[in-house]
Order: structure tokens, then C-alpha cells, then sequence
């Protein structure tokens, strides 16, 4: 197999990329090096910020669209969707990397990170998070595999992973499903900080679908990109399935939601001007609402440049809702404190740079693996 | 190759069965009792005078090895707040990597006499809960709670920095160091140290007054309930230091809020509190509740296993079923 002739190197894009990624590598040793309080804006009422936020909670809801068309595929059987599998997993498979590039910068002792594999403590959520976080990215690589002995060529690995590839489909879903959801367990503990908007005993779940609706946008949304940028025909057929699904999703999402507004937080507290308030109402006006009102018209529902921005909005929408439950959910309670918190620019170029380093990978794959060629 | 297809699913369906029947796996779990021989502090915040004596003398005695402020590089010094000429003026403002113990001061308007305010010292460090957040969030069993004593403690080596236990005390209690590029989290041992070679608690120790009075938790929730039936105005021979070492000063009784603060919040804990002021006003958090704070992630995690199970089942279940019905569409269209 040749490298795809369609798609070149150097372009201004990759090259801004490049770019980006160098100073994010940089600023990343300075983190190794000074620490995180000459790096970030991190505080004793906020030990979690951007990064957690947008890297590893975003990051992880991203790469939720690998477990789910995988699943479409091999255990439902929905063979439209085969065309895309592998751009799914491998979004998958990058979006762990970039969670766990971003873990590596975020914890405090980054030569550390495999203590849980061996310092067991099987009550805590954020234990069970890193056992997920090990398996499924073991699972995503096994995944992601075929692609790269197809490339080298190597027929007898290729096979063997072949016959175990089913296998390794159920346990990623299995692992990616209780992934999602331990991520949202996380905060079930922070009752005492976190606005009702945001914190409930359904938690987990509302991280799963959410997550699920952010897979099938980012599924969707990509699939696009590499249509338009990397020549990738597909049939217009999987883009008018996948916001159908998402449509479903959504509509369930906000069912959750709004049950959530009405018996655990109330709605006077989303009008009251707060901030927690407005970035809960910008959450779910932008990612939720709109989104659901644009997919229930049959006819937008079958545009692809409205669902492309639907798509978009819902990506933006399911961030945001991560960073509102990592970040702005406390606002109050570190008013209380006294103690607040915004991203420092070095947070941001990190940030840009880690992205950056998925963007690139995904494109020198699309170049030199068979990511469409199935 | 020994491994195919049918077996992995064999496999996936086998271990997704065990697990999801596997009720024990995620039986209720243990209520944590308080154990009876363990330690805590009564801080009376009638009785403080705001003389700061306790937050020096905890300084100093964890400034020494084995100190919950020891740091091998820095061995010697004592983390002072401030560097250079300010250092003789150490006086933090809150609960930082350098500071475990504080007094801080509350001064509000009293609705009955006019002119005339509430005042109050309060004094904060780590409650050590029956049952702490912090111990159940932490991945590594970096905090544990130590058996009998029942002091929650700090193992530097084992902690990888996610800082999940910040997020989980609901008291907002352990600080990192943010400065160093290898931090640890600080909070209060209740000087497990000195306990170890048969002392006690710093601060309690150097209290001249009893407002901080270490000794077992059990003899301490005895004694501030028996402060709070005293008649205000009489005198009360208040224990100073150690409850057990029987030195005590006369004192006149206070007006008492009607509460012991720590003998139920976050399900209890072993450092209490009493104090002439709503104990809203005195800093603490007014959303945190009598839940046991790790019972709130157990509800989720004990059910990981059978969650498990189920989905392997489903999604192996889910694979065989679509695999027969087009293996029928297969035929029936052959057949045609």
C-alpha cells in the first residue's frame, strides 16, 4: 500500500501545527521543570483547571465516537457505517493519547502515572478512572492496530488481531461505556461545592450520553473534514444516520436534563444571573436546545451543511458542559473561599499544543495508513 | 494460533456472567465505626484567647522530621509565610502548604445588644472524619486512616499528584505545594509523629487556656456535651492540654451555641467544636451536610463489577444474535 498522493505534507495548516506543537513541547518542559505554580493558574480551591477540563474531560468525550461506531459495526451489524470505523477509532485512540499526554502535565508527579497499576485502592472512583484509562487505551491500540500492519505489510499480525478484533470491540465498549460514566462518578462526591445545576446522583449518566452525543458530532464532524480536506468520498447516507442518532441522543439528553433542573437544582437558579447560572444556560441553550430544534426539522435534519454546524455546536456544547462541572459548577464555592480562577496563557499553549499533536497524527495517518480504504 | 474467534467470545460471555451474578463483589459497604481508641482535639472557642500559640508550636514540631511540613531539602527551617525581613511577622491568613493549623478571628454584629458585636476565634485544621472523602478518593492509598488512632495521614512517596483528595474534602482542608516541581499535599497529621514516641498534638500542647484540648474522642464528646448542660455564669474547672494529664484552670461558663460541631457533620469527626457563635458564621461551609461523603462514589463503584459483567454479556449476546439473523438472510436469499 502507497501513501495517499492526495494528501500533502506541507501545507499552511500543518505547518501552523508543527508550529503550535513545538511551543506547546516547550512549555511542557518548563512545566517539568518549574512546576506547576510557575505554570498554571491552579489554586488549593481550584486543583483542577483547564487541562482536566478540556484535554482530559473534553478529550475523553471526544473519543467517545470510537466505541460507538464500533459497536454500530460489529455487534449491530449496521455495515453503512463500515466506511468510518476506522477514522473512529483512530479519533479514539488519538483522543486517549492526548487525555493521557495531558495526565502526564496535570499530576503532580508525572514519572508516577502507573501507581494505581499497582497501589490498588478499588474504592476510590478516581482509581477505577485509571484502571479504564489503561485498559481502554490498550484496547484502542489493539483497535487501531490492523491499520498499521496493513501498511507494513504484515500479514500474520494483521490476521491474528483479525481474530481477536470482535473480542476486543465488546471490551472496549464495555470499558469505554463505564469510562464515560466513572469520569461524571468523579464528582459525586463534591455535593458541597458544586452547584445543583450541574451536580446529581445520575452524574455517570448524563457523562455517558453526553458523551455519546459528542462521539456521534465528532464522528460526523470529522467524517466531513476528511471529505472535504482529505478527499474521502463517503455516502451522504452516514452523515443523515449519524444526526438522526444524534437527534435521538440529544432529545434523551436533554430529558435528563431538564429532570435534573426541575427536581434536583431548580430554575430560578439558571435565571438568576449568576455565573454558574449563565454558563448553565449557554451550555445547554448552545449545545442542548438549539441543536435539538435545528435536528427535529426533517429538513435541515438532511442537510449536510446544517448538520456540519450542528455538529459543531454540540462538540462546543458537550466542552463546555465539562468545563462547567470541573470549573465553573464551583464558582461560588471559591467565591466563598476567596480564591478564583482563570487558564494562564502557558495553560492555553499547552492546551493548543497537545490538540495540535492529535491533529497532526490524525492527518500523517490519514497520509500514510489505509484509514479509508476498507 | 490457540486463541479464535469463539473462544474470546466464550471468554468475554463467561467472565461478563461470573462478574454480573457476583452479588458479594459489591455488597454494601462497611460502615466505618469510630474506634474506640482513637485520638482527636475539643477546640472550645470560648475559651481562646487568639494568642496563636498553637499555630507556632505546630510549626515548629512539624518542621521536624517526620513533621507533616518535613521536607528533607529544607530540613532545619521552619516554613515561614513570608521570606526575607517579613519572616519575623508570620501570620498566614489561611491554611496553606506551609501552614497546618490556623487561627482566624470572626467579628460580627449582635441582633440583640446594639453596639455591642459577636466576637469569636476559630481555629481550622483537618477534622480527621470517621470516615474521611479524602481516604476513599485517593487512588493510591496515599491518605490513609491509620487503625486505632484513627489519624488520617499523608505517604508522600505513594502520592502521584492527581489532587482528587482536594476535590473530595468537603472541609477543604489538604493544600499542595503549587511552588515545587516535586509537590506533596499538606494537611494536619494530628502530629502522628509525636504520638508515635508518646507525645500528642502540637497545638494542644502549647494551648495555655484548654481551648484546644487533645485526648480520645470518645472522653471528648463526653466533655463537650457535659460543657454544654453547665448553667452559664457558673465556674467549670475546664481540662487544659490533655484531657487524661488532669490539669485543669476555673473558669466561668459561657453562653454556648447548642451544638457540637463534628459530632455528625460529614458523618463525624474526631476533631470537634464548640463555640459561642453560629458556626456558620465561624468558616465553615454551610452546604456541607451529615452525609458520609464516601458513600456518595461507593454507590457508583460498587456496582463496576456487575456493570461489567452486563455489558460484556450484552454486547457478546448482541454480536451472536446480529451474526444468525444475517446468516438467515443469507441462506433464505441463496434459497430464492
Amino acid at each position: 500500500m502507497e501513501s495517499n498522493p492526495n494528501i500533502k505534507t506541507w501545507t499552511p495548516a500543518t505547518m501552523v501545527m508543527v508550529v503550535l506543537i513545538i511551543v506547546g513541547i516547550s512549555v511542557g518542559l518548563y512545566r517539568m521543570i518549574y512546576g506547576l505554580g510557575a505554570t498554571t493558574n491552579l489554586n488549593d480551591a481550584y486543583p483542577w483547571g483547564f487541562w482536566l477540563g478540556l484535554d482530559v474531560l473534553g478529550g475523553v468525550a471526544m473519543a467517545a465516537g470510537g466505541f460507538i461506531i464500533a459497536c454500530a459495526v460489529y455487534l449491530f451489524n449496521w455495515k453503512k457505517y463500515r466506511p468510518i470505523v476506522r477514522p473512529a477509532i483512530l479519533t479514539a485512540f488519538l483522543g486517549y493519547l492526548m487525555a493521557v499526554l495531558a495526565l502526564f502535565l496535570d499530576i503532580g508527579h508525572p514519572f508516577r502515572l502507573w501507581h494505581p497499576s499497582i497501589m490498588w485502592q478499588y474504592q476510590s472512583v478516581m482509581w477505577v478512572v485509571a484502571m479504564h484509562v489503561i485498559f481502554y487505551t490498550t484496547t484502542l491500540a489493539l483497535e487501531f492496530s490492523p491499520m498499521l500492519f496493513e501498511r507494513l505489510g504484515w500479514e500474520k499480525a494483521r490476521r491474528a488481531v483479525g481474530k481477536i478484533m470482535v473480542g476486543a470491540v465488546i471490551f472496549g465498549v464495555m470499558l469505554s461505556t463505564l469510562h464515560q460514566s466513572s469520569l461524571g462518578a468523579v464528582f459525586l462526591i463534591s455535593p458541597s461545592k458544586m452547584s445543583p445545576l450541574w451536580w446529581d446522583t445520575k452524574l455517570p449518566f448524563h457523562f455517558l450520553v453526553s458523551a455519546v452525543a459528542m462521539g456521534l458530532a465528532m464522528v460526523s464532524f470529522e467524517t466531513a473534514l476528511s471529505k472535504k480536506f482529505l478527499h474521502h468520498e463517503v455516502d451522504k447516507e452516514i452523515f443523515t444516520g449519524l444526526a438522526r442518532g444524534l437527534l435521538i441522543v440529544l432529545g434523551f439528553y436533554l430529558l435528563l436534563k431538564l429532570y435534573q433542573l426541575f427536581t434536583v437544582a431548580s430554575p430560578a437558579m439558571a435565571f438568576d444571573g449568576s455565573v454558574e447560572g449563565n454558563m448553565y444556560l449557554l451550555e445547554m441553550f448552545l449545545g442542548v436546545i438549539l441543536p435539538v430544534a435545528i435536528l427535529a426539522v426533517k429538513k435541515y435534519r438532511n442537510d449536510l451543511k446544517v448538520i456540519f454546524a450542528v455538529n459543531i455546536i454540540v462538540i462546543i456544547g458537550v466542552i463546555l458542559n465539562r468545563m462547567n462541572v470541573c470549573l465553573f459548577s464551583q464558582e461560588s464555592y471559591g467565591a466563598w473561599r476567596g480564591l478564583g480562577y482563570s487558564p494562564s496563557w502557558k495553560e492555553f499553549l499547552v492546551s493548543l499544543g497537545v490538540i495540535s499533536i492529535g491533529v497532526f497524527l490524525y492527518k500523517m495517518s490519514a497520509k500514510h495508513l489505509p484509514l479509508f480504504s476498507h | 494460533m490457540a486463541i479464535n474467534r469463539r473462544d474470546f467470545l466464550k471468554f468475554s460471555a463467561g467472565t461478563g456472567l461470573v462478574l454480573a451474578t457476583d452479588a458479594k463483589v459489591s455488597a454494601a459497604r462497611e460502615k466505618k465505626e469510630l474506634s474506640p481508641d482513637a485520638v482527636g482535639i475539643l477546640y472550645d472557642a470560648t475559651l481562646c484567647i487568639g494568642c496563636m500559640s498553637c499555630m507556632v508550636n505546630c510549626k515548629k514540631a512539624n518542621a521536624e522530621p517526620g513533621g507533616a511540613l518535613y521536607h528533607k531539602e529544607t530540613a532545619g527551617q521552619i516554613p515561614y509565610e513570608y521570606e526575607g525581613e517579613e519572616q519575623k511577622y508570620d501570620a498566614p491568613t489561611s491554611l496553606s502548604d506551609k501552614t497546618l493549623c490556623l487561627i482566624k478571628a470572626y467579628r460580627g454584629k449582635s441582633e440583640k445588644e446594639e453596639g455591642e458585636g459577636e466576637f469569636s476565634f476559630i481555629k481550622q485544621h483537618c477534622l480527621h472524619c470517621v470516615d474521611p472523602a479524602c481516604v476513599s478518593a485517593c487512588p493510591v492509598q496515599a491518605l490513609k486512616k491509620q487503625p486505632g488512632t484513627g489519624i488520617v495521614t499523608y505517604d508522600k512517596n505513594r502520592c502521584f499528584g492527581c489532587r482528587y483528595c482536594q476535590v473530595a474534602c468537603p472541609f477543604g482542608i489538604p493544600m499542595y505545594e503549587w511552588e515545587k516541581s516535586s509537590p506533596s499535599v499538606v494537611k494536619c497529621q494530628l502530629c502522628n509523629h509525636r504520638i508515635a514516641q508518646g507525645g500528642y498534638s502540637a497545638c494542644c500542647e502549647a494551648c495555655p487556656t484548654g481551648a484546644s484540648l487533645f485526648g480520645k474522642v470518645t472522653d471528648l464528646q463526653e466533655e463537650a456535651k457535659r460543657r454544654l448542660n453547665l448553667k452559664a455564669g457558673d465556674t467549670y474547672a475546664y481540662p487544659v492540654n490533655h484531657i487524661e494529664h488532669g490539669k485543669t484552670t476555673e473558669q466561668v461558663v459561657p453562653e454556648y451555641v447548642d451544638h457540637v460541631y463534628g459530632l455528625e457533620e460529614a458523618g463525624g469527626t474526631q476533631y470537634m467544636f464548640l463555640a459561642g457563635v453560629d458556626f456558620d458564621k465561624l468558616g465553615f461551609n454551610p452546604k456541607i451536610t451529615n452525609q458520609v461523603y464516601p458513600d456518595l462514589t461507593w454507590e457508583y463503584v460498587s456496582h463496576v463489577p456487575q456493570l461489567i459483567g452486563t455489558l460484556l454479556v450484552a454486547g457478546t449476546v448482541t454480536r451472536l444474535v446480529t451474526q444468525r439473523m444475517e446468516k438467515k438472510n443469507k441462506d433464505n436469499e441463496s434459497g430464492e
